[in-house]
């Protein structure tokens, strides 16, 4: 096998920035610096949390409720078993408060006794063992007494609410009264699990000053240090928290890691030894967070021009048993509700309630996948009915220059919804496609078509359809949040001429640790392999917010290319002029280390009232439009996402190659989403609870994407960038489910759209419709 | 606990074990070959990937007792030649290039599944290759560009 | 981690009798469910376990008098590049192509695929319709059962504890045809929803020996002999296709569970066995 020699990038000077796009080098992403980490995770040598060894380390297990909602009367022990070769530990062992920090102090770190369990697989004691034989058998010794309570699954029926929005403009009544088509819709998503290939994992090691050391996976080390001072009572040194190699997030671990952290830590200060916090690919389905269900409700008015002249919209998420951050993922999906859309009369309203189910939690998208498949669904059945092509309805719609969202903000710049629009409509062949399927559609009604009887199969086996969605996704984080958060980022020059960039922002495989050196390179004028990037560890770098929101390159790119601007205004004036990437090294010599903490600043004009829901909701969005052509078996229903046009304005494309990857895989999520991925309950347990049943697109499943990238660049990015991360989520699953009505002729109101869903729409349109044209209609 | 004996990456091997030890224990945990990584423990998502006698396995379905006297191939073997010297061979390299690895923990059991159907004369075909991969989840990639990686490495250069 | 039952390793089937004879101890071949089991704890975990993969009297596929011999531990990428199966048995080389991925097909094997008897096992339609015949051995001697009365209850079997699968033989009458399909959840590495095998013989007067088989409509992999009447006899007409279908949909059971719906699964058998049946007729 021929091999090639990776040889840093010295002989080349390269403005990472600067370099075309397409231009192929050898040793080169398309021209681009190669994935920093790549290499060890090509060889096997990147270390992940479960690679670690720590010699005499303990393993760790959680003893969880197997009921729904209990009160929890005693911990009993097995007076059978040796007890003192291990250590177990319960909520009497928490130094601290018995809380996981996060919006509402709900959420306790276990159920103490006397307590309520809320949901089944919570957390009630923890034990550790030296060996994974007697952590087994001792597991099933642990006895939990409980006084079973009445549970509550419908987050409609329940009533404890915790959070609710009511957005208003214009005049909903005058403009309905103005509408010639007035449609109505109810739309539902269920739970949908992150499934990030690398199950979470933590290990625990005691500090000799009392303190804890957390090596883990996650998004978000702050996060888990904030949590350990609050519940053990120790202080910012003593708390160290170091993320190691993270095999995906998605969301998955951005909160849920600070509750695992806790365990692990919990058992390793009683058993004074490291633990290990492993979870199987079970337990983390069972017991970590999940997208939220939610019930849409759509009330909207039209002209027979296809105008918007009023939205009435309902939003109900369901929070499972506690708060979480369901306050902000209902808060970006009400926000989003209404799609990328002008209208003048608009009301959002939304809320979230509590249910005896597993808390749900941060999943790319965050709210906007629930309402944007919402109303996209709405725009494409109004289409339908006036019989307007999807994408002339859209170009009638959508977001401009100058319009005003029902928050009050005004778009003044960086607006990309058409240009999204139009390029998926010319790339996709949009309206030459949808003739074709229209033709096709014609056939099948001559002969016998689909179907022309439930048992019987018509002439045809397959049927063609092509769908369009198009949507919009808040840049960082909503309203004043990045105000609040107030993050530091920094770029040092070491005493031995090193240069560094620090930031708090994580690598779990879109690219943190590639992007950021790239930036600064360009910056400075050096080579990008002369940039390091720092450890994720507490003790290194100062907190810059969590990696989440599609917030790093935006947010935290902008604070990293400003320090490395200052980094250089101070070489370069202390060298008297001479260019920084000559003046570095001596200057280190000279001056000893330099470093830059760059403290975030508000976006200029960005204003928005958190008590009103008035102002700016983000300082900008990015566009996204999806084509989906899928074929579907006319036999058995089965659909088949052959292939995905994606297109995504993210204001400045840093790097191609990973950009186009954070396209693609969050495109072939939203299919996933769209198609299969579905969590069955029985009495607040998941069915779907290992990876036999809860089932993710392979290779074979997921259709050929092609990203287009569109750059709209936002002026309060110094580079432009808006994010990329969860755009593609947001649009994927109605382009897909509309492409399935094209070839069908049914409307599948909640995801994902299966099957069996298929086949029951189609007998339910069969008396309605005419052959081969079901329809289903919500109840109006 | 009987001892046996068997060849990873061209070296052998002698691990003290009980005979239902799965093969994946045996090297991440006996053999500190942590490369192999463990998904779902259910050969469903392909991370713990590895070559047994040339066709790529699940080790974690694989008891140690079946593997005495066979050649196991981890992602650590697969360049071995090359990494002395500080390279990737062409497949991990293609990788690098096109992007195929993310967050990189699908990704040794991915290459052990191309690297079984590249030796089995595997060529640049779409669907062909999606078959062979389609063992081993990715929730990264969408897998584009994993595809594209394999037949970069399967398309003879020009 | 998981638990690490004791296991044997035979290296000649009466080591292995011997074994099965002393006492409860399970088979393992492939390990693509009893690892499975084992890992995830579906179930009691085997007190012994005894390795079949030292045993070569298991292996090999053969072209005898009476059929088709496949070896208990054929594996399913061995069938699928097997000339002889692609030759005389083409729908098992389509039905293992479906099961798993690499991965799976590499390593399980149709002796385990019986044994499991999981009712959505992919390759028991196709035995139970060619008729296919499992000889199974112990000390007590070797005895034949046939496919048809092996699958007795959910899960299982006619096999004795102290028995080992040695063989299944196909036979492979000529003219027989044989039409498999599987509907799943995905393309690959899906647990089956429906799956169905159809064989039948082409005569002057229309069809003979008709066999319907089904997997993951009930409790064991099923015949469906109330549909085999209807098509027995018959040519592949529409007006046979509904009737066909129609009594299909009446005959089977199935049930709502993790994977899909009793309605569904009910349905599209129905679907497709006429879209077989329609095929045949060339309509």
């Amino acid at each position: 096998m021929p091999t090639r020699t990776l040889t840093p990038g010295t002989d080349v000077l390269d403005r990472a920035l600067v370099v075309d796009p397409g231009q192929r080098v050898p040793g080169r992403a398309s021209g681009y610096p190669l994935r920093r980490e790549g290499p060890a995770k090509l060889t096997g040598a990147a270390k992940y949390t479960d690679d670690l060894v720590f010699p005499g380390a303990w393993f760790g297990a959680t003893i969880r409720s197997t009921e729904p909602r209990a009160k929890l009367l005693a911990i009993e022990l097995d007076p059978d078993v040796d007890w003192s070769k291990v250590v177990v530990v319960t909520a009497d062992d928490i130094p601290g408060e018995n809380l996981v920090s996060s919006i509402k102090d709900d959420q306790p770190i276990l159920v103490p006794v006397g307590g309520e369990i809320r949901h089944v697989a919570e957390p009630v004691a923890l034990l550790a063992a030296p060996d994974r034989e007697t952590l087994r058998a001792l597991k099933g010794r642990i006895r939990l007494v409980t006084e079973r309570l009445e549970p509550v699954f419908d987050p409609e029926r329940s009533d404890h609410v915790f959070a609710e929005y009511d957005v208003t403009s214009g005049d909903l009544a005058a403009g309905f009264e103005s509408a010639d088509l007035i449609l109505e819709g109810e739309y539902r998503v269920g739970h949908q699990e992150q499934l990030y290939i690398e199950n979470n994992a933590m290990i625990a090691v005691p500090g000799e000053d009392g303190g804890i050391v957390i090596h883990g996976s996650m998004q978000c080390p702050y996060y888990v240090h904030k949590a350990l001072k609050r519940a053990l009572n120790v202080s910012s040194v003593q708390a160290r928290v170091i993320q190691e190699e993270t095999g995906g997030g998605f969301g998955g671990k951005e909160d849920f890691p600070s509750v695992i952290a806790l365990h692990a830590a919990l058992l390793a200060l009683k058993a004074k030894r490291p633990v290990r916090m492993i979870y199987e690919r079970h337990e983390d389905i069972i017991g970590t967070t999940k997208r939220h269900p939610a019930i849409v409700r759509h009330r909207t008015g039209f002209t027979k021009d296809g105008v918007l002249v009023a939205q009435d919209i309902e939003v109900v998420m369901d929070g499972g048993a506690y708060c979480t951050l369901t306050p902000v993922v209902l808060s970006r999906g009400v926000l989003h509700a209404g799609g990328p859309y002008r209208c003048p009369n608009v009301r959002l309203r939304g809320k979230a309630t509590r249910t005896n189910t597993a808390p749900n939690g941060a999943f790319r998208g965050f709210g906007a996948p629930q309402t944007e498949f919402a109303a996209e669904m709405q725009m494409n059945r109004a289409a339908e009915r006036l019989g307007i092509s999807p994408a002339e309805i859209r170009r009638r719609n959508v977001y401009r220059l100058g319009d005003t969202t029902p928050t009050g903000q005004v778009l003044r710049e960086s607006v990309a919804a058409e240009e999204v629009l139009e390029q998926a409509v010319t790339a996709s062949l949009f309206e030459r496609m949808r003739d074709r399927t229209r033709q096709e559609r014609e056939e099948r009604r001559g002969v016998d078509a689909i179907p022309s009887g439930p048992l019987r199969t018509g002439a045809h086996r397959r049927a063609s359809g092509i769908g369009l969605a198009i949507g919009w996704h808040g840049a960082g984080f909503t309203g004043s949040g990045e105000v609040h958060l107030a993050s530091v980022a920094s770029v040092e020059l070491t005493a031995d001429g090193r240069i560094r960039v620090l930031t708090a922002n994580t690598e779990m495989g879109q690219g943190t640790k590639t992007v950021f050196p790239q930036m600064v390179a360009a910056e400075l004028g050096v080579p990008v392999d002369w940039v390091e990037y720092a450890p994720q560890d507490t003790a290194e770098v100062l907190d810059s917010g969590p990696t989440v929101a599609s917030r790093t390159v935006m947010v935290v790119g902008k604070l990293v290319i400003l320090a490395a601007r200052r980094l250089k205004e101070t070489v370069e004036a202390r060298s008297n002029g001479v260019p920084f990437h000559e003046a570095f090294r001596d200057d280190a010599r000279e001056h000893g280390a330099t470093r830059i903490d760059q403290r975030f600043e508000p976006y200029p004009g960005v204003v928005f009232d958190d008590a009103t829901y008035q102002g700016d909701a983000y300082p900008a969005y990015g566009w996204a439009a999806a084509v989906a052509t899928v074929e579907v078996d006319l036999d058995t229903f089965e659909v088949q996402v052959n292939d995905v046009i994606a297109v995504d304005d993210v204001g400045k494309v840093i790097h191609p190659v990973l950009c186009e990857g954070q396209v693609e895989g969050g495109t072939l999520q939203a299919v996933g989403y769209a198609t299969i991925e579905e969590m069955k309950l029985d009495n607040g347990r998941y069915l779907n609870d290992r990876l036999a049943t809860y089932l993710i697109p392979t290779a074979m499943d997921a259709p050929h994407i092609r990203s287009i990238l569109v750059e709209a660049p936002y002026s309060g990015s110094p580079h432009g960038a808006k994010g990329v991360g969860e755009l593609p989520m947001d649009v994927g699953a109605p382009a897909v489910v509309a492409a399935i009505h094209d070839a069908t002729g049914v409307w599948i109101h909640d995801l994902p759209a299966t099957p069996e869903k298929i086949l029951a729409a189609l007998h339910a349109g069969e008396a309605g419709g005419g052959p081969g044209v079901g329809v289903m209609e919500p109840a109006a | 606990m009987t001892a046996w004996r068997f060849l990873v990456n061209g070296a052998p091997a002698e691990v003290e074990a009980s005979g239902m030890r799965r093969l994946l224990d045996v090297l991440r945990e006996d053999l500190g070959l942590t490369g192999t990584k463990e998904g779902c423990g259910e050969g469903e998502c392909g991370a713990c990937s590895v070559l047994l006698d040339g066709q790529v396995v699940d080790s974690c379905l694989v008891p140690i007792c079946q593997v005495e006297g066979r050649i196991v191939r981890t992602v650590e073997g697969l360049s071995l030649a090359a990494r002395e010297r500080g390279s990737l061979d062409a497949l991990q390299e293609a990788f690098l290039e096109h992007g195929a690895a993310q967050c990189g923990i699908c990704t040794p059991g991915m290459l052990m599944a191309a690297r079984a159907y590249l030796d089995a004369g595997g060529g640049p075909d779409d669907a062909a290759i999606r078959e062979a991969i389609a063992g081993n989840l990715c929730r990264c990639t969408g897998y584009t560009k994993i595809v594209d990686a394999i037949a970069a490495v399967a398309t003879p250069a020009e | 981690m998981p638990a690490e039952p004791p296991i044997d390793v035979p290296r000649h089937l009466f080591e292995a009798y011997e074994r099965l004879a002393a006492g409860p101890t399970r088979p393992i071949a492939g390990g693509t469910d009893v690892m499975v089991q084992i890992t995830g704890e579906l179930g009691p975990i085997p007190e012994r376990m005894l390795d079949l993969s030292r045993i070569d009297a298991l292996r090999g596929i053969s072209l005898e008098s009476d059929g088709l011999v496949l070896g208990a531990r054929t594996t399913y990428t061995e069938i699928r590049r097997s000339a002889l199966c692609r030759e005389h048995l083409p729908a098992l080389v389509e039905a293992a192509a479906t099961i798993g991925a690499a991965q799976i097909q590499n390593r399980g094997t149709i002796g385990g695929n019986i044994a499991n008897a999981s009712p959505a096992g992919d390759t028991l339609p196709i035995l139970l319709a060619a008729d296919a015949v499992i000889l199974v051995g112990g000390q007590r001697g070797e005895r034949q059962i046939k496919a048809l009365d092996f699958f007795v209850a959910y899960r299982k079997t006619a096999l004795a504890p102290d028995e080992l699968i040695l063989q299944v033989k196909v036979p492979l009458p000529r003219g027989r045809q044989l039409r498999f399909r599987k509907v799943g959840t995905r393309r690959a590495q899906a647990i089956s929803k429906v799956v169905m095998a159809l064989a039948w013989q082409e005569g002057p007067k229309g069809w003979s020996d008709v066999r319907v088989a089904l997997g993951s409509v009930a409790a064991t992999p099923i015949r469906a002999p109330k549909t085999e009447a209807v098509l027995e006899g018959a040519r592949p007409t529409p007006e046979v296709a509904d009737r066909a279908a129609e009594t299909l949909a009446a005959e089977i059971h199935p049930i709502d569970d993790v994977r899909s719906t009793a309605e569904y699964r009910r349905t599209v058998a129905a679907r497709v066995l006429h879209r077989l049946v329609r095929d045949a007729g060339g309509w």
